[in-house]
């Protein structure tokens, strides 16, 4: 049985756009085109996925995110048009798995869903073992190579590498990596961060400026890319 | 209006604007005869035939034919008969106007004196009665019923008018100057062709001459000027002394107590409408202004009435001398120009203290002085001031007791040596004592005391009271005189002392505080130092308030940082704000309050309400600290208003350079946003007709195209709004760089993008967003303008100890000598052969952003040449450093 999604969002073009291009993907999708359609919308269809815009004509989208983790396992994935990194960090910590900035495009679109669906099915479990062209991280036992030549990691470069692989294809905020890999006496500060994602870019990557595995949501966190 | 109180020109001005108010056209002639009435008809009749309700009110024809034709074409109502002493005179029918309630109503000379028992006593009055009630009135007046030029028409046509028409009203009025050429006029005049009033008829020859007509022609047209002026500055008016341009010309006219005065004000008035600067009328209170009669003091203040009423700031200053005080006054207001009367002193006067206007000329090189003759009024001789009579104090009696006691004494001792004459002579000692010293009555006391002894132990018959030799009694008068003289002389010199110390003191700590405010450009410095001021000089504490959210008084600024208002208090406050009138103790209003509220007012706002409350408890203010205190406030609120005034034209200049910048925005943009957008309906339309990969390719890189239009002019207006709000946190260049190139990827096609930034380059401060948009821009930017195939480097490194990241490009580089020129918005700088999109906004943007940040941008050409470097400097105090090393194990 197909996927259900539940497109909310208050522009007609943007809702058949979006139709279009999930029914073409595979999907099954319903439609709503403000808060009460999209509340009641998730409690008819039962939709695995939800596309939520913040910007609706009778609330703000962002009160809808706990309303909707309220009603279901849905996925919620974030489209909006807007900027400011404050609604993003509030659209994550309200409970949306991810967000994608309008205009967006269908590809990537269409990765993030597929992506956070995944997630979402408990007897899919991030994978153990995530390949990347010459790349292999092995979460469990902590070890990476690249062409079968093992890279040695610190302590802290394998956290934050684990933490990003589990959440593989999603955003991760600052602030949660802060907290899943210091500990609150070593004054978890986003410098520490910074220099450990750029030691493990050295490490994982061939230098070049292009196509980084590890990619930098600004202001807001950063994100193992789920395929080059 | 009923009341006869001239309007004022501000509610004027606002009811104007307020709906379903009337508006007024006010047709401006200069002289008689010029056709107002004819045009006002004219006008009236074209709007009628655009379909507007038009009635005649009131119109004198004369009967002038074309005129009558005219009005015959409009709907007349009928006027009111009037019976007044055995005539019959015909008014405006108001009333029937008001029940017809036309559209628009025409009503001729605005300046019309009603019949008495009418319901207004102007014309004027009628008309703003119609406009309250929302209709729309034309009128007519000529230039010498203007109020404030009524004395200078007179002057050069020697016939005064007595109906005048406020200059508010035609402040509040759409004015259209109806001229001819003056020699049209006279040739009209000699047609018989012009109707003229009686009064005018015996000056005939002498009004209509060429020149007066001329210039009264002149008059009407700079008045119509002055009125679209008017309305155009309105806002940025100043309204004090302390003036608001720095070039302008501030005036100040010098007021007396003298018949005329009225006239110096209307006169500074001209000048300053002329100049257009803000004007003041300043009255010098030296030590004379006690002695001044009730009528004197009546007309100083009716003149500085007068002075507010024509718009000008009103400044009365304790000085010893005129002169002085003018002097002291123009520099600390910084005046330009001094309006003064010709002096109507005494030759004795002058020749005795100079002449004021001889002096002052001399002596304020820098102030342009315009003398100007004030009509002869024989003034009413002052009456001589009456002191109240003072006993003098015991220890005084005593004194001067002992003092005859001694005369007494010593006298006796050399009784054989000194005649009888000499012995008088000396108790005119004690009593010019006594007299100098405590005043009138002790004088007399010790001048009568001294007569008793001398007649009791001197004169013959020694030990009794009786004089045998009537000279003798002379001797006795002669002391008394001379101590009711000696104590009148002190009395005056010690009163006028007292007066001049006073005034110097109060003068000088005036100017004191002008000038220490006057350098003050800042709200909240000026504020603190009025209260500091207002401390140190009445010994008080005091507190500064201004209008707040919901009602509540805001603390602008406060001597001791532990005052307390209480609910009382702020009631004062309120009120004192509100009402424009102080308010709290020692005042007549809300007095259980501990503070005095005084209200800092400029024109008719209140800006602020000064608060002073005794350090003990108490009085807030000593009764003769109370002028102190009023000249003190009235100051502060000239200089709050300057401040006000001054933001309101940095804002307006602000709104300008906005207004200009959105204008070349919108040319700029609604080219480049429509060339994309082109492109994108004309491949979406072929696509109809079966796709190409190419087609869509097209449509594709337009639209990002567009996208990247979209956010630059988002970017630019939040930076243009001011609402750019920085989120700053350490920052990996290497990342910022590496996440700026994969989004602007699609710009960088078709280059090499080389990173050269030093792996242990320390992290930054800063906002990622901006950064980020820095950063895109100037890759765009690179891939625009390098050739196609070059190579694209990004460049990290230091160099005194500033951080810089550098992005060059091989291509024709940037005009030399012009480099900088790149970030001013908007430029495209020629140099390029190459047609390049975009809108001149991305390097703007990134200085914009760059400058928010705290970072420096540069721009330069390659070291070599052959391409154009674009480099973003940190500071070192953005550069974080010493990141402790256990974080990260």
């Amino acid at each position: 049985m197909p996927a259900k999604i539940l497109v909310v969002d208050d522009d007609g073009a943007i809702r058949r756009l979006l139709r279009n291009t999930l029914v073409h993907a595979g999907y099954a999708v319903a439609e709503a085109w403000d808060g009460k359609s999209a509340i009641s919308g998730a409690a008819a269809e039962r939709p695995d996925a939800v596309l939520l815009d913040l910007g609706l004509p009778d609330r703000d989208g962002l009160s809808l995110i706990p309303l909707l983790r309220g009603q279901g396992e849905a996925v919620i994935l974030v489209v909006s048009a807007r900027e400011a990194v404050e609604e993003k960090v509030a659209a994550l910590d309200l409970g949306a798995d991810d967000f994608v900035t309008k205009p967006f495009d269908t590809e990537e679109l269409l990765a993030r869903l597929r992506v956070a669906l995944r997630h979402r099915s408990a007897s899919d479990p991030a994978p153990r073992t995530i390949r990347r062209g010459e790349l292999s991280i092995d979460t469990e036992q902590r070890r990476v190579t690249r062409g079968g030549e093992e890279l040695h990691l610190t302590r802290k470069e394998h956290e934050v590498l684990g933490v990003l692989a589990r959440h593989i294809g999603r955003v991760v905020t600052h602030e949660r990596l802060l907290t899943a890999c210091w500990a609150a006496d070593e004054d978890p500060r986003i410098e520490y961060l910074r220099i450990v994602i750029r030691n493990l870019r050295q490490k994982l990557e061939a230098p070049g400026p292009v196509g980084s595995v590890i990619a930098n949501e600004l202001g807001v966190g950063y994100r193992l890319r789920a395929e080059g | 209006m009923a009341d006869g109180q001239r309007p004022d020109p501000d509610a004027l001005l606002r009811a104007a604007v307020q709906e379903g108010r009337g508006r007024l056209k006010i047709f401006l002639g200069a002289a008689p005869g010029v056709g107002k009435t004819y045009e006002m008809l004219a006008e009236g009749a074209a709007r009628r035939r655009d379909g507007v309700d038009v009635v005649v009110g009131v119109v004198e024809t004369h009967g002038r034919a074309e005129t009558e034709a005219l009005v015959r074409g409009h709907e007349i109502i009928a006027r009111r008969a009037v019976r007044y002493e055995g005539r019959t005179l015909h008014e405006m029918d108001l009333d029937a106007v008001l029940a017809r309630a036309p559209r628009l109503v025409l009503v001729d000379e605005l300046a019309h004196t009603n019949a008495p028992g009418s319901r207004h006593p102007k014309r004027f009055q009628d008309v703003e009665e119609l406009l309250a009630a929302g209709i729309d009135v034309y009128s007519t007046v000529n230039i010498q019923h203007v109020e404030s030029l009524n004395d200078v028409v007179a002057s050069f046509t020697r016939i005064r008018v007595r109906e005048t028409v406020p200059d508010a009203v035609l402040e509040a009025a759409e004015i259209e100057v109806v001229d001819i050429p003056p020699d049209e006029l006279i040739e009209r005049l000699k047609a018989g062709k012009v109707y003229l009033p009686d009064e005018a008829t015996r000056a005939l020859g002498h009004f209509f001459s060429r020149s007066n007509l001329s210039a009264l022609r002149e008059l009407a047209l700079r008045r119509a000027a002055q009125a679209v002026d008017a309305r155009m500055l309105e806002d940025v008016r100043a309204l004090g002394l302390g003036g608001t341009w720095a070039g302008g010309d501030r005036i100040v006219v010098a007021i007396n107590e003298l018949p005329g005065a009225d006239i110096l004000v209307r006169a500074a008035k001209r000048v300053a409408d002329g100049l257009r600067g803000p004007w003041t009328a300043l009255f010098i209170e030296t030590p004379r202004a006690a002695h001044f009669t009730d009528e004197q003091h009546a007309r100083v203040a009716a003149t500085m009435t007068l002075a507010t009423q024509l718009g000008a700031a009103v400044a009365t200053v304790p000085a010893p001398t005129v002169v002085e005080g003018i002097q002291s006054f123009l520099a600390d207001a910084r005046a330009t120009q001094l309006v003064l009367g010709k002096s109507r002193r005494s030759r004795w006067f002058e020749l005795r203290h100079g002449s004021i206007v001889d002096r002052l000329v001399r002596d304020t090189p820098d102030v342009t002085v315009h003398v100007l003759p004030v009509p002869a009024v024989k003034a009413p001789r002052g009456q001589a001031p009456r002191r109240p009579a003072r006993w003098g104090s015991p220890a005084g009696y005593g004194v001067t007791t002992l003092l005859v006691a001694a005369v007494t004494a010593i006298a006796s001792a050399l009784f054989h040596i000194l005649d009888l004459g000499n012995v008088a002579l000396l108790y005119l000692l004690p009593v010019m004592v006594a007299a100098s010293l405590f005043g009138l009555r002790t004088g007399l006391f010790a001048g009568l005391a001294s007569s008793l002894v001398y007649n009791f132990f001197f004169l013959p018959p020694v030990g009794t009271l009786s004089v045998s030799n009537p000279e003798n009694v002379v001797s006795i008068f002669v002391l008394l005189g001379v101590a009711i003289a000696t104590s009148q002389l002190t009395a005056r010199v010690r009163a006028q002392a007292d007066l001049a110390a006073a005034s110097a003191r109060t003068n000088a700590t005036l100017a004191g505080f002008l000038r220490q405010i006057a350098g003050v450009n800042d709200a909240d410095a000026a504020a603190r130092m009025i209260c500091d001021d207002v401390r140190r000089l009445l010994g008080v504490q005091v507190v500064l308030l201004g209008a707040g959210e919901g009602g509540v008084m805001r603390t602008l600024a406060a001597s001791d940082p532990a005052y307390r208002l209480d609910t009382m208090d702020h009631a004062a406050a309120g009120w004192a704000f509100d009402t424009g009138s102080a308010a709290g103790k020692g005042s007549g209003t809300l007095t259980a309050s501990e503070w005095l509220f005084q209200p800092l007012r400029a024109g008719d706002r209140v800006l602020a309400v000064l608060g002073v409350a005794s350090e003990a408890a108490g009085q807030p203010v000593r009764a003769d600290q109370l002028p102190l205190l009023s000249s003190l406030v009235d100051q502060a609120a000239l200089v709050l208003e300057r401040l006000r005034l001054q933001a309101e034209m940095r804002d307006l200049d602000a709104v300008r350079m906005r207004d200009r910048l959105r204008a070349a925005l919108l040319s700029s943009v609604s080219h480049d946003l429509r060339t994309p957008l082109t492109a994108v309906i004309a491949a979406a339309a072929q696509l109809r007709h079966g796709a190409t990969p190419a087609l869509i390719g097209t449509i594709e890189s337009e639209a990002a195209r567009l996208n990247r239009f979209v956010s630059n002019l988002l970017d630019m207006a939040r930076v243009e709004a001011g609402a750019l709000r920085l989120r700053t946190e350490a920052i990996d260049l290497s990342d910022a760089v590496t996440g700026a190139a994969h989004d602007a990827r699609r710009a960088l096609e078709g280059h090499d993008v080389r990173l050269d930034v030093p792996p242990d380059l320390p992290l930054v401060r800063a906002d990622p967003q901006l950064l980020h948009h820095c950063l895109l821009n100037l890759l765009d930017n690179a891939g625009l303008y390098g050739e196609p195939g070059s190579e694209i480097v990004i460049e990290g490194g230091h160099r005194y100890g500033e951080l810089r990241l550098a992005v060059l490009d091989r291509g024709s580089g940037l005009p030399p000598g012009r480099e900088a020129e790149v970030f001013e918005t908007f430029r495209r700088l020629q140099g390029s052969d190459r047609a390049v999109g975009g809108t001149g906004l991305g390097l703007a943007i990134v200085k914009a952003f760059a400058e928010a940040m705290g970072l420096s941008v540069e721009a330069a050409n390659r070291a070599g040449g052959g391409g154009a470097a674009f480099t973003l400097v940190f500071p070192p105090a953005l550069i974080v450093r010493d990141l402790p090393a256990e974080g990260l194990s």
